[in-house]
């Protein structure tokens, strides 16, 4: 399984309430969901997102409420890839059973730059940041999968 | 080796011995949501032509977050979720009033030592007090447990927590857990089941155990938990639930860290914007003017919390241009405040009482703040637009700092005030 895109880059502990404030919870589509992307913090890192697929987090990514919302919200948004040094327990499980790609990487999460370009190949355990290569430990093949086939929900092609 | 509680719990649940970093697909006791995911279940279940569901006696439903509801859309969810409940069978609705899911799920004895309870929602490691274990998750994979009856997880390590000593008059179990988050800070516990033990363990009430095991997620923990012991027996005693011998963790369990706290040096704690742990002693902040003070949430709303609170209240009048929002976490902390003239002592200082729940605590209803605003909250969590609006800004401190520091429009020690200083 492989993602690709242009890197936002985030902070350490960026927590759910940020990502998607709760008034919103009721929006059930995640386009609409969308719409509310880390509005808090403006209109320019949802765009960012919009526009490059692939969000990087610190330590911690996804802290907080349990509202899958911050997943689902960044799906809708056209996200395809998430890279963190950590991520709360609660965000990586909803990453995971609604089949947003996921990279816990210390390393890797400290070599991007907002604006780079990465390419990763989860299954290997690669990642190419502006052409430089870099390793993780990939996931679990059986969570693997899950994200292949969209989550526990949707199924569809690895 | 022996197990942790995670371990045993979790064991019986797979039916086979698990340990740390094992996955296994269970059937978690309780599958509980709320009025702010019920409407997603709902769209996952019709999405995928669901007609029946695999336990809806392991199933209750809380409407915590909007309830009231204060817009249509949140009125159209809770409809859409009561339909939702009659149509699968689903017996336990607790609806607008009836207060927070997990401390209904305690005080009613709903949730029993040494069982495994699942929710929409991060604070369920609240539950961990009687001796069970309980996460939060989302609503996919909680549509998914309601339909299919079994969910992947994996066995977390442990972590002790040694609680020993004993507290100071005018500290309070919310000013542990907040000297914990400065030590150990918010992503200090991920994924790991908090263990709480020491010889001063068994001065903390269960209401004081539901706020240490409130905040383990803000640790970034999967479960927060007090092992079973003579605490929560009169708990259930006083309930005529019978509990038989629950788990208990094993004296050789493997922890990965084991923390050690003398109570005896927990002085007032506040957690100032915007990280619950960027906690600091009460003393050591500068001047904190207020604008709101809330008392209420998940974290210190019970009938202990509005008690302390009324003890340095009474007969005084909190200072003028600061509002005080009292929300108790359930209808039986209410009609017990009630009945102990806790409600009418709160009115008469100038406290503004709200339909038990979730309260201003999200940022949905009942007391946002406006722009710049501050407020100290006996709630978990200060983060960036917590309380409704991006530049407010929340301090988190004990039940009788949240009312000592209404009293005087300013965070306050509330050892400045003999009441709260048994």
């Amino acid at each position: 399984m492989r993602a690709e895109g242009v890197a936002t880059v985030v902070g350490d502990d960026v927590d759910t309430d940020v990502i998607f404030p709760a008034r919103y919870l009721a929006v059930l589509d995640p386009q609409d969901q969308a719409r509310h992307l880390f509005e808090p913090l403006g209109p320019e890192i949802n765009a960012k997102i919009r526009a490059g697929g692939v969000l990087v987090g610190g330590w911690n990514l996804g802290c907080g409420s349990s509202r899958e919302h911050a997943v689902t919200a960044l799906i809708g948004a056209g996200a395809r890839l998430v890279i963190a040094k950590s991520f709360s327990r609660i965000f990586f499980r909803n990453a995971i059973n609604n089949g947003l790609a996921l990279v816990i990487a210390p390393d890797l999460a400290a070599a991007i730059a907002d604006g780079d370009r990465v390419q990763a190949d989860l299954a290997a355990g690669t990642a190419a940041v502006n052409g430089v290569e870099h390793a993780f430990p990939p996931l679990p093949p059986e969570l693997l999968a899950l994200v292949s086939r969209g989550g526990l929900w949707s199924p569809r092609a690895a | 080796m022996g197990q942790t509680l995670a371990e045993k719990i979790m064991s019986r649940l797979a039916g086979r011995s698990v340990s740390a970093g094992d996955f296994v697909e269970i059937q978690p006791d309780w599958t509980f949501s709320l009025d702010d995911g019920i409407g997603l279940i709902d769209r996952y279940l019709t999405a995928n032509g669901v007609d029946r569901l695999a336990a809806p006696e392991r199933i209750a439903v809380f409407y915590d977050h909007y309830a009231p509801a204060d817009t249509p859309l949140h009125a159209h969810v809770q409809r859409v979720g009561r339909l939702l409940c009659a149509r699968f069978g689903i017996e336990r609705l607790y609806d607008v009033g009836e207060g927070i899911s997990h401390q209904i799920a305690v005080e009613s004895g709903l949730v029993r030592p040494g069982q495994m309870v699942t929710n929409t929602d991060s604070h369920t490691t609240t539950t961990g007090a009687v001796g069970a274990v309980g996460c939060g998750i989302g609503a996919a994979e909680m549509a998914y447990l309601w339909a299919h009856g079994r969910l992947w997880f994996r066995v977390p390590e442990s972590v002790r927590i040694s609680l020993n000593g004993r507290l100071a008059p005018g500290a309070a179990a919310k000013d542990v857990v907040l000297s914990i988050l400065k030590t150990v800070t918010a992503r200090g516990a991920i994924y790991r089941s908090v263990e709480y033990h020491g010889d001063g363990i068994g001065q903390f009430s269960l209401p004081e155990r539901m706020t240490l095991c409130n905040m383990g997620i803000e640790m970034g923990a999967k479960f927060a938990t007090v092992p079973f012991d003579a605490v929560t027996a009169e708990h259930y005693r006083n309930l005529g639930i019978e509990v038989g011998d629950p788990p208990r963790p094993d004296p050789d369990a493997r922890y990965v860290e084991d923390w050690a706290i003398d109570l005896a040096t927990v002085e007032p704690m506040v957690s100032v914007p915007n990280r619950v742990d960027d906690v600091h002693s009460i003393g050591s902040l500068p001047e904190v003017r207020i604008n709101q003070a809330l008392l209420g949430t998940c974290t210190n709303g019970r009938f202990e919390d509005l008690a302390v609170a009324a003890g340095i209240l009474k007969g005084r009048r909190i200072a003028p241009g600061v509002r005080m929002l009292v929300t108790p976490a359930s209808k039986a902390v209410y009609k017990r405040a009630l009945a102990a003239g806790i409600v009418e002592t709160l009115v008469e200082a100038g406290c503004t009482v709200t339909t038990p729940g979730c309260g201003a605590c999200a940022g949905i209803h009942q007391g946002v703040l406006a722009e710049d605003e501050v407020c100290i909250s006996s709630s978990s969590r200060n983060f960036v637009g917590r309380m409704g609006n991006w530049t407010a800004r929340i301090y988190l401190g004990s039940p009788a700092t949240v009312a000592a520091s209404a009293l005087a429009g300013r965070i306050t020690d509330p050892r400045s005030i003999p009441e709260a200083v048994p």
